[in-house]
């Protein structure tokens, strides 16, 4: 018997893995903002800010925050030696025009046809899109890093979207806490599962189509 | 050169009327002219339109509110065009009491339109929104197969920006994460009304490092 327990730090760590020196990286706000503290010590990636950034730095010392420094979230950065600021049409001239390799984003839901819905809930919760349609659009590959369950138990991963959609077909990787899937074909096709879980285990539980991967395995870092 | 004249922030806020589209910099009140809005409240012009990245930020434990958040909390926008609400709850609540119109745009498209409207160009094709709702009522254009929607310029009357810094000719040079839209706005609005932090000689600032060219710049204000 598997029990479910929800783990963001797994998900953060396995994906700043996937980063290699010199990548420029945007990261969303929550769970993706916890991927920045897992980037291995070896690896230098350059963070993005769609506000209006690159090099962004650590969370200013108690007593050192700048009105005029925030991060898209408005909470008070820092930039590092050799960053620079621009205004938002070049920074999204940067992001639409693929010069972003990676971008991270939460999820409310994703489907096997790399459908991401992660800014509405109609009726309910509409805080708006923000930067997400125009990352998810132009950034290089798309990482959609979420539990992997609601609440209620179910899935996020989804035969198909119900929610409204941020971008259509643009999800490259799903990063959950139980494994790691890359969009393929229609299909997630599980790339890496993370002990206790199990292939068998993930299929039952996700009302989705995955297809294990014949190079699948269990991933323990 | 020709100086610009520098206006106090009752007379700034006195030049945006009722009914008018104002351009306002910032992002979740990082980089807002605040001096300019603070009198602009004390105005109380309503049935304005308002184009910002966002509607600020109310604190719910504190209720403190920046940037704009305060022209909503005093309902002085019977419209707003911004990417995102979700800081400020006041704006949700009158979204959907039906008291304000909420346009959202993608934020690189809405930077896009400023842009668009302040160059010359009668739109532009962007990727972003297509297979979303945002697709819908617009344009689609396929270039070498790739589609695109045609997203139309986004003027306004009034532009209320911030500036680190102005000489007296309106050269301004932005600080920070506080550029955001602002340098966009000032060429996009028929007026536009700049907050500074700090107003220099006319030759006080090298040719060099100025963001937004004087000719943009009609007022300043000393913030």
């Amino acid at each position: 018997m598997i029990e479910y327990v929800e783990d963001k730090d797994i998900i953060a760590r396995r994906i700043a893995r996937f980063f290699k020196s010199g990548d420029v990286v945007n990261l969303g706000i929550g769970l993706p903002t916890l991927v920045g503290n897992y980037v291995p010590a070896d690896v230098t990636v350059i963070l993005q800010s769609e506000n209006g950034l690159l090099g962004l730095g650590p969370a200013p010392a108690p007593g050192l925050a700048d009105k005029d420094l925030t991060n898209a979230g408005a909470q008070p950065v820092t930039i590092l030696p050799g960053g620079c600021f621009f205004d938002s049409a070049t920074s999204f001239g940067i992001i639409r025009g693929g010069h972003v390799d990676y971008t991270v984003l939460g999820v409310l839901e994703v489907d096997q046809h790399g459908n991401l819905a992660n800014y509405k809930i109609p009726g309910k919760m509409v805080p708006g899109m923000g930067g997400a349609m125009d990352l998810v659009a132009g950034s290089r590959i798309v990482i959609a890093a979420t539990t992997h369950f609601e609440k209620s138990g179910a899935a996020k991963l989804k035969h198909r979207c119900s929610l409204p959609l941020t971008a259509a077909g643009e999800v490259d990787m799903v990063v959950t806490d139980v494994g790691f899937f890359i969009l393929m074909g229609g299909q997630f096709r599980l790339m890496e599962y993370f002990p206790p879980y199990t292939p068998e285990w993930i299929m039952e539980k996700t009302d989705a189509d995955i297809v294990v991967a014949s190079d699948c395995f269990c991933c323990k870092e | 050169m020709i100086e610009k004249p520098v206006i106090g922030t009752a007379e700034a806020a006195a030049m945006v009327k009722s009914g008018a589209v104002v351009h306002v910099g910032g992002f979740l009140g990082c980089g807002s002219p605040d001096k300019v809005l603070a009198a602009l409240v004390a105005a109380g012009t309503k049935n304005l339109t308002l184009v910002c990245n966002d509607t600020a930020v109310i604190n719910a434990k504190t209720g403190v509110a920046n940037g704009v958040a305060p022209l909503i909390q005093n309902h002085q926008f019977s419209r707003a065009i911004v990417s995102h609400i979700g800081t400020n709850a006041e704006t949700q609540r009158q979204m959907n009491a039906g008291e304000m119109i909420v346009d959202l745009v993608p934020q690189g498209t809405l930077a896009e339109r400023i842009r668009a409207a302040g160059n010359g160009l009668g739109g532009i094709l962007t990727p972003t929104g297509v297979g979303t709702e945002v697709e819908e009522g617009k344009t689609k254009l396929t270039v070498n197969d790739k589609v695109y929607l045609l997203e139309e310029p986004l003027p306004g009357d009034v532009a209320l920006i911030k500036a680190r810094k102005a000489d007296r000719a309106g050269n301004l040079v932005y600080s920070k994460t506080a550029r955001n839209f602002n340098p966009l706005m000032a060429t996009a609005c028929t007026l536009v009304i700049a907050e500074v932090e700090e107003i220099v000689e006319i030759g006080d600032i090298d040719p060099d490092q100025v963001h937004t060219p004087s000719i943009f710049v009609d007022y300043l204000v000393k913030g």
